[in-house]
């Protein structure tokens, strides 16, 4: 079994045990997102990042979009700037760790969203001719990398 | 699906009931293919301070039933609550509880 690539360090610290090229893979992932939510907000992938808090009072919902919409914004785009500053870190802290565990699951949520990704997705072996095959690899090596950290964050609790 | 019953402490929230008649807003999680379940459990155990147990049978309501609801309370509570799960990419709504 592969030695997991993070690991609770108490205090609130997570060690990082992450390959170079694993870094490498993940260095550039935080900014695309960034661009992708700045460019086309209306993209159905980015629209899966702010789901309606209300499904039948559109008045509500107007009113939690208009109070809490940046916030949820910021919060996000904070997530994402702790994992591109901390990508080569071998401790986070607790902060830090939250960014990425965040962080990681929107990038997952975009790339799921996009790639239709389902229960069953990833009960037969990906076809490499698969067109999605590149992009569903990524994927699948984003949720190892979120599940490690939940587990390493999860003692913490 | 069961699980096996939490071991009772007395600052244990598990045993209670997330609804309670005199607050009338109630937060639903709805099962989405993308989030994980060892994730969906943590974010329910950090933002709410539920039990490992607790945190878990929600989050296998959510994934079997296709929802759950995870906490009640006034609007500015709930929409709150709602704010944080988003904030961690769970797919939650509020509605007033009938």
């Amino acid at each position: 079994m592969a030695r997991r690539r993070f690991a609770f360090a108490g205090g609130g610290e997570v060690k990082v045990r992450i390959a170079r090229e694993e870094r490498q893979v993940l260095r550039g992932l935080p900014a695309q997102l960034r661009q992708l939510m700045d460019e086309d907000p209306d993209d159905p992938a980015v629209r899966r990042l702010f789901p309606p808090a209300y499904r039948q009072r559109p008045d509500h919902e107007q009113e939690y979009r208009r109070l809490m919409g940046d916030d949820l914004r910021e919060r996000r785009l904070a997530a994402l700037a702790a994992m591109e500053e901390t990508v080569d870190a071998d401790v986070l802290t607790a902060e830090q760790a939250s960014g990425w565990l965040r962080a990681l699951n929107d990038l997952r949520l975009v790339l799921g969203t996009r790639l239709d990704v389902q229960d069953d997705t990833f009960a037969h072996e990906i076809d490499e001719a698969d067109p999605r095959a590149p992009a569903l690899a990524l994927y699948g090596y984003l949720s190892v990398l979120e599940e490690e950290l939940v587990e390493a964050l999860a003692e913490g609790v | 699906m069961t699980i096996a019953p939490a071991p009772v402490r007395a600052d244990d929230p598990g045993t209670e009931e997330v609804t309670n008649p005199d607050l009338p807003w109630v937060v639903i999680v709805w099962n989405d293919p993308v989030n994980l379940m060892s994730y969906v459990t943590y974010v329910f155990q950090k933002l709410f301070g539920y039990s490992k147990e607790k945190a878990t049978k929600l989050m296998l309501d959510v994934h079997h039933k296709g929802r759950a609801v995870v906490s009640s309370g006034p609007r500015e509570r709930a929409e709150l609550d709602v704010f944080r799960l988003h904030e961690h990419g769970l797919w939650a709504t509020m509605e007033h509880d009938t």
